[in-house]
């Protein structure tokens, strides 16, 4: 069998959601499920309030991946680093899991001297490396979101080039909220890699809802419906005695 | 999560000059001296250890960090001298924040690349890649790639003048992708290839350190046709005008290994001289020099034949004067 895929959601926004159920707690959802939520608050000049800063802080806490606050112009390395991390993080977790199933509760990495951790680092590179990445990116295109579209269509393709460069195969699927009638709206089919979003976001929404919470609920739900087609719903959370450690 | 503060959440771990640092499990004592700088994964700091210089790089990270210690080993096992700093000890520092993992490194003395060549003429950027692909080309017949190449990852050494790699953070091996980079340096970014680890990812990021010279500031791709643009900026600065071929090469991901730049870089160097005066020649075309040697040549025989005229006509102003003389003595 193959090693296993990481899951990732990808929050685009430049705000605090304002309708629908609490997207903290559809992070959490999204955990339990094995999918890892990431968030990007892009701000424009350094106005992006308390409120909005906390709330994607905590979606990205709760849902075990990363949030970064950043300016448009750095969002391409941003975007990238955010997703490698987060990936790491991930492998980091479960590897971490078995080292306290093999030396005891409350042992993990850390624990162990230097020299096998270097060691263990390698097989976690190396699983970062090969694996399979499902990554569905999600993109608030709210009216205040309209001048930041570009630098989000320019990332987005940076981050292509850059999980191509790896060895495991890759899949992408980008979505935006809130929709013209549903909570989200479909811009892009799961594909293997994004070659030109030209025109991708040209359905702009000027509504100034932000839906977070039921946008990242139906990014879980068509997550399910990927892995129930694919006939490996059961435990899709990679398990490390496949990978041979 | 647990997990989570081992890794992102965690205070960066701040160091004061002549604190002590024990490592947990090799006991050894670190004297800190001051901050030397800091990077992606961490902060280094000056240290004394025993009575030997060192640098100490301490992490909130353990796992980027680890990585670093493997890529130091690696070189520090294999490899004789000049690849990167040795390798010397890790460990962990346990405070009342939580355990920081470090790790102690050489300490190599010496300047900032990009001041470096700055301050001096066009000839030493070239001399100082060509010493820096010699390293490259061992490292990638390892098996490794250097990744995130630029002139902070530099220093120049003195006495002789060497160029050396402080920062392994981004080396990767071959075929991996690259795990760190920075836009300016990165062929991704420009549209001029993948971020897979090749050996012409980093000769592409060689390429660009000889422009970053000209352009302190760098700048960013406008449009589509990076290469274009950067071709473009290149010529804009005539210091750089030797480098010309193995920039264009070099971006354009020609060199199949650092080796061949490296005998190209050498032979313009050591037939180009870069003090200005040669610069100016060089600029006008050689038909054109030709063309005005031929001319004052032509000149040069115009005047002979003056001279012969003039010799000439005092030779038989004199020959009158001697024959009238002859003449006056007969009478």
């Amino acid at each position: 069998m193959s090693k296993g895929t990481l899951r990732q959601i990808l929050l685009l926004t430049d705000g605090c959601s304002n309708t629908g159920d609490d997207p903290i707690a559809i992070s959490a959802l999204a955990k339990e499920e094995g999918i890892t939520v990431n968030v990007i608050g892009i701000v424009d000049q350094g106005h992006l309030n308390e409120q909005g800063i906390s709330e994607i802080e905590a979606i990205a806490d709760s849902g075990g991946g990363i949030s970064q606050i950043v300016y448009a112009k750095q969002l391409s390395q941003t975007v990238q680093m955010v997703t490698r991390k987060a990936m790491t993080q991930t492998i980091h977790g479960v590897v971490n899991k078995e080292i306290s199933q093999i030396l005891g509760e409350e042992k993990e990495l850390e624990d162990l001297e230097p020299e096998k951790r270097g060691q263990l680092m390698e097989v976690v590179d190396e699983l970062g490396e090969t694996m399979d990445l499902d990554i569905f990116i999600l993109v608030d295109t709210s009216a205040s979101m309209k001048n930041k579209l570009p630098m989000v269509q320019e990332a987005l393709i940076d981050l292509s080039v850059s999980l191509r460069s790896r060895t495991g195969i890759n899949n992408f699927a980008l979505y935006s909220f809130p929709g013209k009638r549903k909570e989200v709206d479909k811009l892009i089919q799961w594909t293997p890699h994004f070659d030109s979003l030209s025109g991708a976001f040209k359905k702009m929404s000027t509504s100034g809802v932000t839906p977070t919470g039921p946008a990242l609920q139906e990014a879980v739900r068509l997550f399910q419906k990927r892995m129930k087609k694919r006939g490996t719903d059961e435990d899709e959370r990679f398990d490390l005695e496949e990978t041979g450690m | 999560m647990k997990m989570r503060d081992s890794i992102s959440k965690k205070q960066e771990c701040k160091l004061l000059p002549n604190q002590r640092v024990v490592g947990k499990w090799h006991k050894n004592s670190y004297r800190i001296i001051k901050q030397l700088g800091y990077g992606a994964t961490g902060t280094v700091y000056l240290a004394e250890f025993g009575n030997e210089l060192v640098a100490l790089k301490i992490a909130s990270d353990s796992m980027s960090i680890s990585s670093e210690v493997n890529v130091l080993r690696h070189f520090s096992k294999v490899q004789g001298p000049s690849l990167g700093p040795h390798f010397i000890d890790t460990d962990d520092f346990v405070t009342t924040q939580g355990v920081y993992p470090f790790y102690v490194m050489e300490y190599i003395q010496g300047e900032s690349f990009l001041p470096f060549v700055r301050q001096r003429g066009a000839e030493w950027v070239g001399i100082l890649i060509v010493q820096l692909l010699k390293d490259l080309e061992k490292l990638h017949q390892e098996g490794w790639v250097f990744g995130d190449l630029k002139p902070e990852n530099l220093l120049v050494t003195k006495k002789p003048y060497q160029v050396r790699w402080i920062d392994v953070g981004g080396m990767t091996r071959v075929g991996r992708s690259i795990k760190e980079y920075t836009e300016f340096f990165d062929r991704g970014y420009w549209g001029l290839g993948s971020r897979k680890a090749e050996t012409s990812y980093d000769l592409f990021s060689v390429a660009m350190l000889i422009i970053n010279r000209s352009y302190p500031a760098r700048f960013e791709k406008k449009g589509h046709d990076s290469l274009r643009t950067l071709l473009t900026k290149f010529r804009e600065k005539t210091e750089l005008k030797p480098y010309e071929s193995i920039f264009r090469k070099g971006i354009k991901g020609e060199y199949s290994s650092g080796l061949v730049m490296r005998k190209e870089l050498i032979q313009i160097i050591q037939t180009t001289s870069f003090t200005p005066q040669v610069e100016k020649q060089l600029k006008s075309p050689l038909r054109k020099q030709q063309k005005g040697l031929k001319k004052k040549k032509r000149k040069k025989k115009k005047l002979h034949i003056v001279g012969f005229m003039e010799t000439l006509v005092v030779a038989s102003f004199l020959l009158i004067i001697y024959i009238l003389y002859l003449f006056g003595q007969t009478m």
